[in-house]
């Protein structure tokens, strides 16, 4: 009698998936890393890890439909004589006029106005049409000054000194020329057509002590009116938020290895820096530490994209978060409704990535004045608006389950973590005990 | 003319008159005493007002002057015109790194030595040092034109874009993709026209070397990653 190996399924390695392969033959036959736009792909520990704790007996929770629960933050409380007042807690993040087209980020304009918050500049300087569009508008002072001049400065709600980026800390970027367009190379001071690199570290100063004084020149510049905000990469946030407010910021924004970019290397989104929900609390230990929590606010960034990661958010200590990626998605982004072309581009609706390239077919993420004309910026304002309002209603019905009336009395008590990795990320207890690992010394 | 004393006054409320002045205004020459080396001295000058310092400033001296003229007797600390849009900025010693950072326009004429990064990611600003200039001056830098009197330092002109360099002295190493160009007469003129601006008289243009962009960086090349 002979002995049959019964017939067995093919197959393929965890380490070498498919994924990994197709990598491995792109980077041999090109001999070039892989740059594109989006955030993190890969699964982190993330804020979907946590569960609220409900009321029930030991908490009273508050009537969903009829008591009140505020969304209100004020950012720039510490020293500026001009606090942005927004109505919810959630802010559009700093993204390129260059990297995004005027229609793309007129619609993030009209979209955070009409949910009564903010949208930010990013490294392409500020347009009319976004300070028009924009009803509170914080401009970005980057290292690559692209833009820059004090009419600006001047005419912004709020500036916020971009130290480091969620996606790519410790890193510069580049646009591609093919996004050059002549307004934005005239914006930037450069040659139409040519790669634009933006410096991973800013000119003029060297560390926190200078930081200091250019937060300092900044504020005379602006007569003291404007809040400061520092944005910094999630990657030492203890000791980044501390030197940032010692350096004087009114608002630190603390931006996750989930944010967005809008071109960088894969391996550097995929591998720099720490997950959003590993940010949170030593952020605001350090700000506690100082006796500066809550008067030095902090914004949290890095793939928020929902009410639940809101209410998450602040829970651990934040008064606000930002969002970019999921902003863009709601205008449109890799919208399904372009599915042959993004095919035609080799990809699909949903993984949509090379940004840099300039051929979006939603329009969002290019130059091209035939492909940007496909955004409506009025409609696509009234998507981010709606979807703002979204957040805000989810995040008011986890708040009120809670038994709170305001989204800045969520606690860390409200929850717990569904694995180690998140418990011991949010300092918050494994669900079913009163455990998280390092507490006690264990 | 309004003095401010700084040794009794507020830097808060120097900055203040000079934001205040309102155009057309008759009032507008300013005299600074006692800086002390104070940092955000003069910062944000927004139109055709004459400020003289008296003293050695700190940091970020008539950063951002948008059409002032500043005058400095003395020595500049790091940053002096940052970001500078438009006026005239003149340093009577020597200035310290980073000066004109990212300026988009005017003059910076600095009448000693500039340390290191001197003209870092300049946007279209003119700056001339009569003296010598430190490491990885003009670095990125984009438009406008640094003339150096006296010797460069090393990696001069580094990841240069389209700002033009012009050094009298020796120059210690050019950064990457920064190489030594011709000086044909359009570009005598060029620096004869700036020395002219900066007041600089004993000096021919022919004396000077001409660095620029091989324009190699200009478009990504994995090569220039290593």
């Amino acid at each position: 009698m002979t002995y049959q190996n019964p017939p067995m399924p093919p197959r393929k390695s965890a380490t070498f998936d498919d994924h990994t392969m197709a990598e491995i033959r792109r980077a041999a036959a090109t001999g070039i890393y892989d740059i594109r736009g989006g955030g993190t792909k890969r699964k982190l520990p993330h804020l979907d890890d946590l569960l609220f704790l409900g009321a029930s007996m030991s908490r009273y929770p508050l009537e969903g439909y009829r008591e009140t629960c505020g969304t209100g933050v004020t950012l720039g409380t510490r020293f500026a004589k001009k606090p942005i007042a927004l109505k919810i807690p959630i802010t559009i993040a700093g993204m390129s006029f260059g990297s995004l087209s005027a229609n793309a980020k007129e619609a993030l304009g009209h979209g955070a106005s009409l949910a009564g918050t903010s949208t930010t500049t990013g490294d392409g300087g500020m347009t009319d049409e976004e300070r028009g569009h924009s009803e509170i508008l914080v401009y970005q002072y980057l290292p690559s000054r692209y833009g820059m001049n004090p009419r600006d400065l001047r005419r912004a709600d709020a500036i916020e000194v971009v130290v480091g980026q969620g996606a790519k800390p410790g890193g510069g970027g580049m646009l591609l020329g093919q996004k050059i367009s002549d307004r934005v190379a005239a914006m930037r001071d450069l040659p139409q057509g040519i790669d634009q690199r933006s410096a991973c570290r800013h000119p003029d100063w060297t560390g926190p002590d200078d930081l200091e004084i250019k937060i300092g020149e900044l504020r005379e510049i602006t007569d003291w009116e404007k809040p400061i905000y520092v944005k910094v990469g999630g990657a030492r946030p203890y000791y980044d938020t501390a030197l940032a407010a010692k350096a004087g910021a009114d608002v630190v924004v603390l931006d996750g290895m989930q944010g967005g970019t809008a071109a960088t290397q894969d391996v550097f989104i995929e591998h720099v820096g720490q997950p959003t929900l590993a940010c949170i609390r030593p952020a605001a230990q350090a700000l506690q530490d100082l006796g500066l929590h809550r008067s030095v606010q902090l914004v949290i960034s890095g793939g928020i994209r929902s009410g639940a990661d809101v209410a998450k958010a602040i829970a651990l200590g934040a008064d606000a978060v930002s969002i970019g990626t999921a902003a863009l998605v709601a205008i449109g982004d890799n919208d399904p409704a372009y599915e042959e072309e993004y095919r035609k581009l080799g990809s699909t609706a949903g993984a949509y990535d090379d940004w840099h390239e300039g051929r979006d077919p939603a329009g969002i993420t290019t130059q091209d004045p035939e492909l940007a004309a496909r955004l409506d910026p009025v409609r696509a304002g009234r998507k981010l608006a709606n979807y703002l309002k979204v957040m805000t209603l989810e995040a008011q019905t986890i708040a009120r389950a809670c038994g709170h009336n305001h989204l800045h009395n969520l606690e860390p008590e409200d929850l717990v973590a569904l694995t180690l990795e998140a418990a011991a990320m949010a300092r918050v207890p494994l669900a079913g005990t009163d455990w998280y690992p390092g507490k006690a010394g264990f | 003319m309004p003095v401010f004393d700084l040794a009794a006054t507020p830097l808060r409320a120097l900055n203040q008159a000079l934001h205040g002045v309102a155009a057309g205004a008759n009032d507008t020459a300013f005299e600074v005493l006692n800086p002390r080396g104070q940092h955000a001295v003069a910062v944000g000058i927004d139109g055709p007002v004459s400020v003289t310092v008296r003293g050695s400033v700190g940091y970020y001296c008539a950063g951002m002057n948008d059409g002032g003229t500043v005058t400095v007797q003395g020595s500049a600390g790091p940053g002096v015109a940052e970001n500078m849009m438009s006026g005239t900025v003149v340093i009577e010693g020597d200035a310290s790194q980073y000066a004109g950072a990212t300026g988009r326009g005017g003059l910076l004429v600095i009448k000693g030595n500039a340390a290191s990064r001197c003209g870092i990611s300049m946007k279209g600003i003119d700056i001339v040092v009569h003296g010598s200039i430190g490491h990885m001056s003009a670095f990125m830098g984009q438009s406008g034109s640094l003339v150096v009197l006296g010797d460069a330092g090393e990696a001069l002109g580094d990841s240069l874009y389209e700002a033009k360099l012009f050094v009298r002295g020796s120059v210690k190493s050019l950064g990457a993709d920064c190489i030594e160009k011709p000086m044909r007469p359009e570009h005598r003129a060029y620096l004869a026209a700036l020395l002219d601006r900066a007041g600089v008289t004993d000096v021919r243009p022919e004396a000077f070397r001409r660095y620029g962009s091989a324009r190699q960086l200009y478009s990504f090349n994995i090569d220039n990653a290593y």
